[in-house]
């Protein structure tokens, strides 16, 4: 996902001067062992047709992902087209210790494809072949270049899909997803990617290619795919994955409920769950999300409401009845005022369409907006609510909020004007001051969108030293070089020690000179 | 032994600790119910039962964190005043069985490829690595991808790699109406009759083919369950929990065939036959096969690995998992090493030397 309102980020970026690299995240390589040219000179060497980017104009489109806010020229891009080629990259730059960074579609909300100043961007755009659709034991093998839209457009005619569907999921790559454990609206019933991925074949920092998981539910030894599922690219490039399809449903309604109060609506998410209830999706939006989407596509959204609840069921029609019906009658027991149920495909779609563009419709009520993905337990959605209101009117910053209710997974968005001096500062302190928040309650610093740079002072956060030293070591028995997307996803020890002493501070930054994310 | 909850982390950390001091193997043992799935350890035994009790349930939230040691029949039984289940349907050999020793061994029942595995719903763990160190990974949250997802890789390692201290399940309502169909299957047919109902988005739960008979589970609300009924035809299964519980708990008739048993986890289309006489047992709607007979490991171990799946030898003693490729054993030796640099916890359990 792109999110052009971002783009006076860049102003206050050039302000900034450039980015250099990052100390905090998981160790690098210590850098490259000879010149820039060189590394060129060898790359072309090893891989001679293979495209490779070293002008600044054509490096442009890749100094960020989705997460505009940091962007960093990297040294070279290589886009190649063959398992071979990949394999010859990883061995040069083994050799050469310069950093990787593996890149699918680059709609990561997180930062975890942001270059390295001296290192390489791994582009895998050209792996977009569906090499296998298998039917009868409901699998697509595919390329890791190949969109979520595309498997499940090449398996309707089967009446199979891909269930994962991010929000970006027309452009975003099966890559991409496996690297950063995608979800989406739906993943309440269906599960994340790790639930639906069965095997990938990846080649290691040493260029070694491994087969992780089976085309069998299960794999002899350690389940290694779980592992590498979520990694952000760390652990091996994938090059390859068998992603388990599902009988596509005949039907799927969409209830539309508002409520006079926050409370009231996560009232009725708690009943609906602890009822049984099985929705494929269930989402919650507030009055100024909910005000926003409406001035935006027209949904027939009640502006009024405190709380809108969006769920969804999918199945056969008798079930699919039988459920609507039944959580109608919870849902106006626990006090909604406003009920809509789709009656037909084109309905369910406009219903939807209100909160699917809930993150571009935000774009239009401040020039910036900051989108957070900490997770709470469900319980404390009031809590976390009434205390996100009050952090809003103190950093003096609007936040509108969109969620993934049935998981409790939240998207607080907060708007802001990079334009003005201190505004995107204050955004980021907001941002943390949420991710404490999420922590506090007993959830976590990122439901969806993976750490990346983005989250990483936040990962001290939800770690103790104990548990960072061990994603330290997982990390040395798949790259001990460290050569795979150096200083993402895991912060350094010392790091969080700087960071422990912030927190004394009360979030008077210290050093404020020093760069953080 | 005590029945009380208790916390034991500290005697337990202090125990391997002192273990990893010494170099001493430690050999764990929960309810003591699973010993045939993995090769016998030498070491000094680990008790872990009485490390105990349920820590966290509240029905809304869909999770519930426990102590290892505790017994599976007491969460069983909670989840079930509550008309929740574990959807994954463990197995558990026993009254003895524990939840630690359920996630260690990442065991699913029939409900599996509908529902999930085990290590789907294991959602965070707090652990003792190889130094005695507390670990905590995950969290009591559904969602969450902070980290690499070590609770879930260490699901099924049958504790070589760390001892469960705590685990968080997400759970689920247990659908409210089941119904199980049963009709006369050709051995050559199933197969595809099976994968076929798959594709199709009935509400199934379960499926399997005893060598005779085809077995489908249906599992919903009522309407569904009927709706689907009505369309697939066949029989209603008189009594069906009890067939699924001898599925699950691997008590049908077929598990008292003389020989030993194989699992073969294959892809669900696989076609029969399987090197070898007899017919197999299929479950998992195809994925997952018991077969029953002597036979060189070897050759069974090339049939499942050329259609991309794997073989284990279950025999109480002599059990052993395929073989890895050379390069991705050494991986599992490195990632070992990293949780547990001495060796001490389970050695030899999974392979040798790891």
């Amino acid at each position: 996902m792109t999110h052009p309102s971002l783009g006076s980020f860049r102003r206050v970026l050039a302000a900034r001067g450039e980015q250099g690299d990052r100390p905090y995240g998981t160790p690098g390589t210590g850098g490259p062992s000879c010149s820039p040219r060189e590394i060129l000179r060898r790359l072309r060497g090893a891989v001679p047709g293979c495209p490779l980017l070293s002008h600044p104009e054509e490096l442009r489109p890749y100094e960020c992902d989705g997460l505009t806010a940091y962007r960093q020229i990297p040294l070279a891009v290589a886009i190649p087209e063959s398992v071979a080629q990949v394999q010859e990259i990883l061995r040069v730059c083994r050799t050469l210790r310069v950093p990787v960074i593996p890149r699918g579609a680059g709609t990561g909300l997180s930062g975890g494809a942001l270059p390295n100043r001296s290192g390489l961007v791994l582009s895998m755009t050209r792996f977009r072949k569906i090499l296998a659709v298998d039917p009868l034991n409901r699998t697509a093998r595919v390329e890791p270049g190949v969109t979520n839209r595309a498997i499940s457009e090449a398996t309707s005619p089967f009446g199979l899909f891909y269930a994962p569907d991010p929000s970006s999921e027309v452009a975003c790559t099966i890559g991409g997803n496996i690297a950063e454990n995608a979800g989406g609206l739906h993943c309440l019933k269906y599960g994340l990617t790790v639930h639906n991925v069965l095997s990938v074949k990846i080649l290691t920092a040493e260029g070694e290619w491994l087969v992780l998981g089976s085309e069998a539910y299960d794999a002899a030894g350690f389940d290694l795919l779980a592992l590498l599922i979520g990694s952000e690219g760390l652990l091996g490039v994938v090059v390859e994955a068998t992603v388990r399809l599902l009988p596509r449903p005949p039907l799927a309604r969409l209830i539309v409920a508002a409520f006079p109060s926050v409370e009231s609506a996560s009232t009725a998410v708690g009943k609906l769950i602890g009822e049984g209830f099985a929705p494929a999706g269930l989402e919650m939006m507030d009055n100024l999300a909910i005000r926003a989407a409406e001035a935006f596509v027209h949904a027939g959204y009640p502006v009024e409401a405190a709380a809108l609840l969006l769920c969804e069921f999918d199945g056969g029609p008798e079930e699919v009845d039988d459920q609507i019906e039944l959580a109608e009658k919870r849902l106006r027991e626990s006090g909604a005022d406003f009920l809509r149920s789709s009656s037909s495909e084109e309905e369910r779609l406009l219903l939807w369409k209100g909160r699917k563009s809930a993150f571009p419709a935000a774009g239009r009520m401040a020039p910036d907006y900051y989108c957070m993905d900490g997770t709470i337990p469900r319980r404390s959605l009031p809590e976390a609510l009434l205390r996100i209101a009050r952090l809003s009117e103190e950093f003096r910053l609007p936040v509108a909020n969109v969620f993934h209710a049935g998981d409790g997974n939240l998207h607080p968005l907060i708007l802001y004007d990079a334009s003005h001096p201190h505004e995107l500062q204050q955004a980021e302190r907001l941002g943390r001051r949420i991710l404490e928040l999420c922590v506090e309650l007993g959830g976590v610093i990122t439901g969806e969108h993976g750490v990346g740079v983005e989250k990483l002072g936040s990962m001290c956060l939800q770690f103790r030293a104990p548990e960072l030293a061990q994603f330290h070591r997982i990390k040395e028995a798949f790259d001990p070089d460290g050569i795979l997307n150096p200083g993402k996803a895991v912060p350094l020890l010392h790091r969080c020690a700087e960071l422990g002493a912030m927190h004394v501070h009360q979030g008077a930054l210290p050093f404020p000179e020093i760069e953080r994310y | 032994m005590s029945l009380q909850d208790q916390d034991l982390t500290d005697a337990l950390a202090g125990e391997v600790r002192r273990a990893y001091d010494s170099g001493t193997p430690l050999s764990l043992v929960g309810g003591e119910t699973k010993p045939f799935l993995g090769r016998s350890v030498t070491g000094r035994r680990l008790p872990l039962g009485e490390h105990r009790g349920i820590l966290r349930y509240e029905p809304t939230e869909l999770v519930l964190t426990a102590r290892a040691g505790t017994p599976l029949s007491q969460i069983h039984g909670l989840l079930a005043s509550q008309d929740q289940w574990l959807p994954f349907e463990p197995p558990s050999f026993g009254a003895s069985a524990t939840l630690g020793g359920t996630i260690a061994c990442g065991l699913s029942g029939p409900a599996r490829p509908f529902t999930g595995a085990a290590r789907d719903f294991v959602l965070g763990v707090r652990l003792l690595d190889g130094r005695g160190e507390v670990l905590r990974f995950g969290g009591e949250v559904i969602k969450n991808v902070a980290g690499y997802d070590v609770s879930r890789f260490v699901t099924g390692a049958q504790g070589t790699l760390g001892i469960f201290l705590e685990i968080s399940l997400k759970v689920s309502p247990r659908p409210p109406t089941s119904a199980t169909l049963v009709w006369e299957e050709a051995p050559e047919t199933a197969v595809r009759r099976l994968c076929r109902l798959a594709a199709e988005p009935f509400p199934l739960s379960a499926a399997c083919h005893d060598g005779e008979r085809l077995f489908l589970r249906l599992s919903g609300s009522k309407a569904g369950v009927q709706a689907a009924a009505n369309r697939i035809g066949g029989e209603r299964l008189a009594e069906p929990e009890l067939f699924w519980q001898s599925v699950r708990e691997r008590t049908h008739p077929f598990f008292a065939r003389p020989g030993p048993l194989w699992r073969l986890s294959v892809p669900p289309a696989t076609q029969p036959p399987v090197p070898g006489a007899g017919t197999p047992f299929i479950d998992w709607a195809g994925a997952q096969r018991w077969w029953k007979g002597s036979i060189e490991p070897a050759a069974l171990w090339e049939w499942a690995r050329s259609r991309g799946g794997h073989a284990t030898l279950l025999d109480a003693g002599r059990s052993c998992l395929q073989p890895l490729e050379p390069a991705l054993l050494s991986l599992h030796r490195r990632l070992k090493a990293s949780f547990d640099p001495k060796g001490i916890l389970n050695p030899g359990r999974l392979y040798d030397q790891l």
